[in-house]
């Protein structure tokens, strides 16, 4: 019995998250068919198919797919999910509320954010936002899984999958999609980036993120922040690191102005390099810091810029 | 219109925890414990369409020991109605958890369910969806507005790359997450009043739900410390670091 990916998607691009799930799928080991829902996905199944590792590309195409209603996704994946022993899917936005809606329709648990494969039905997940590690076992012919992208590598992209097209459910009936007010940037995405620049409660005003931006773009970095500037209206929810927003994990990472609440730290302290600034020395974040500045960010982050000259 | 609000009891969010030496789980004797975070959000905003004239009563319901009649006094004292707690002495699975609220809401016929989009404990983000799916109803995740309309609900969504919108036809389980909204706290003589609301007892037999765990927890163990780094005295000297030591810009 073989796996299947959900593959993550706009409904233009492939999802970075993709490949992190099918890199999970490989270590439980066995065939990988990655299944593309959607509509006019065809460019989108060949990004699929060039997946190392992905033996099929499955595609679901139809009008009520479009947009990623869980109503109308859930039925195609448990419909397909009887010749599977896994189902997993990146644990993004998308991948979290369609697949414990497939669980139910299954009666099966499911296992979520899991961030190493023990064996093929035992996982590590963090719980209590990360302050712990559990490992679960399940016995159950089907296991569903979300899978915490920074946890495994992005698998490469030189293969050659067969893309098959499936039949796709019609509609439930249920919920209809409006529209999105996606964030432009041309920055990188967050959780995709080498480098990240987060901002804190310490910025004071949404005004003084252009700073941080300035740094950002000389580094080619995504620009973040903690839930507590987030919550002060600086910056929209979707630049929000931790916990609740978005588990992040660079090369780099440079918080700017951010004392290190534990759902911060739970967002970002799998970041290979941890940079703090902070003009409190006894901040939490110098605790996961491995560069720490004790200095006044409104000096530091204008000299930071100008030193990358 | 009855809207019904699971609530869930957890270790207080300001809590550091600590797992246990034996790996089983972790501390929770002795610790101070509340009501879920995102739970309480979808309390306020329960409370909220009550006033706002759009539903007569606010039910809430919880799964777990006999204390958490404690959290749903918590919930009254905020100003829901009534509660309903359904006695479970180990930790139910979110598949369970929804099984038995579908169990619950068959009784109760309420006409939207809110629910916080995951527990602080166990972080599984899952129990919503069930049971809406079990339910065959509408489901709309994470949501950070929501405004009902007649049979439908207009419902704004945190996903990744910013906010969606979508319409649901009622009735529906709404998830909701951090920014709907910021939950009242409960006033004096509103504390007095929750004691005496009503809490009825249901036992899982009565549900007739089989709660048996799917999942094996083998341990639960500390995570990995990262090794404490070193203070740079200025930032030239930082991105020097940066540069030839940790080889990243």
């Amino acid at each position: 019995m073989g796996i299947l990916v959900i593959c993550d998607h706009d409904g233009a691009a492939l999802g970075a998250g993709t490949l992190n799930a099918v890199t999970a799928a490989t270590q439980i080991g066995g065939d990988i068919d990655v299944l593309v829902a959607g509509h006019n996905i065809a460019d989108i199944a060949k990004e699929a198919a060039a997946i190392d590792g992905v033996a099929r590309v499955l595609t679901a195409d139809s009008a009520e797919l479009a947009n990623g209603l869980a109503e109308n996704v859930a039925p195609v994946i448990a419909g397909m999910a009887d010749s599977y022993s896994h189902i997993m899917a990146p644990a993004t936005t998308s991948g979290k509320n369609i697949l414990p809606r497939v669980a139910a329709m299954k009666d099966v648990a499911q296992i979520s954010d899991i961030i190493s494969v023990e064996d093929a039905g035992t996982f590590k997940r963090p719980i209590y936002a990360g302050n712990a590690i559990a490992t679960v076992k399940s016995d159950e012919a089907l296991k569903i899984i979300t899978v915490r992208t920074t946890s495994f590598e992005a698998a490469g992209t030189s293969g050659s999958a067969a893309i098959e097209a499936v039949d796709a459910a019609g509609d439930a009936g249920l919920s209809s999609f409006e529209k999105s007010e996606l964030s432009s940037s041309e920055r990188p995405e967050l959780t995709s980036a080498g480098i990240v620049v987060s901002g804190g409660r310490g910025m004071q005003d949404g005004s003084n993120f252009a700073m941080l931006e300035k740094v950002a773009d000389k580094l080619g970095a995504a620009v973040g922040a903690s839930r507590a500037a987030v919550d002060a209206g600086f910056v929209p929810n979707d630049y929000q690191v931790g916990q609740t927003g978005k588990v992040v994990a660079p090369d780099l990472y440079i918080a700017v102005g951010i004392s290190g609440a534990i759902q911060h730290l739970a967002g970002m302290k799998d970041s290979k390099v941890i940079v703090a600034i902070n003009k409190d020395d006894e901040a939490p974040i110098f605790q996961v810091a491995d560069y720490g500045l004790v200095a006044d960010l409104f000096d530091a982050v204008p000299e930071l810029e100008t030193e990358l000259n | 219109m009855k809207i019904l609000v699971p609530v869930k009891r957890v270790i207080d969010y300001n809590v550091k925890v600590r797992v246990k030496a034996d790996q089983t789980g972790v501390e929770l004797a002795n610790v101070k414990m509340a009501m879920n975070p995102f739970d309480e959000i979808a309390v306020e905003q329960a409370l909220r369409i009550k006033e706002a004239g759009q539903a007569d009563e606010v039910v809430l319901v919880s799964v777990g020991p006999t204390q958490s009649q404690e959290t749903i006094r918590t919930g009254l004292a905020m100003g829901a109605d009534r509660g309903i707690h359904i006695e479970a002495a180990h930790e139910t699975e979110p598949l369970a958890v929804a099984k038995l609220l579908k169990a619950v809401i068959e009784r109760e016929e309420p006409g939207l369910v809110l629910c916080g989009k995951q527990a602080i404990d166990d972080d599984s983000n899952q129990t919503g969806q069930m049971l809406s799916a079990l339910l065959g109803w509408s489901q709309a995740t994470f949501a950070s507005g929501v405004e009902l309309d007649g049979d439908k609900a207009k419902i704004i969504r945190e996903v990744d790359g910013g906010l969606e919108h979508i319409t649901v036809s009622m009735p529906t389980v709404v998830s909701v997450d951090l920014r709907l909204n910021e939950p009242r706290y409960a006033s004096l003589p509103n504390i007095m009043k929750a004691k005496k609301k009503p809490i009825d007892s249901l036992s899982v037999e009565e549900l007739g739900v089989d709660v048996t765990s799917r999942l094996q927890v083998l341990k639960v163990e500390e995570p990995e410390a990262r090794a404490a780094g070193i203070k740079v005295g200025s930032v030239n000297e930082l991105v020097e670091k940066l540069k030839n030591e940790a080889k990243v810009i």
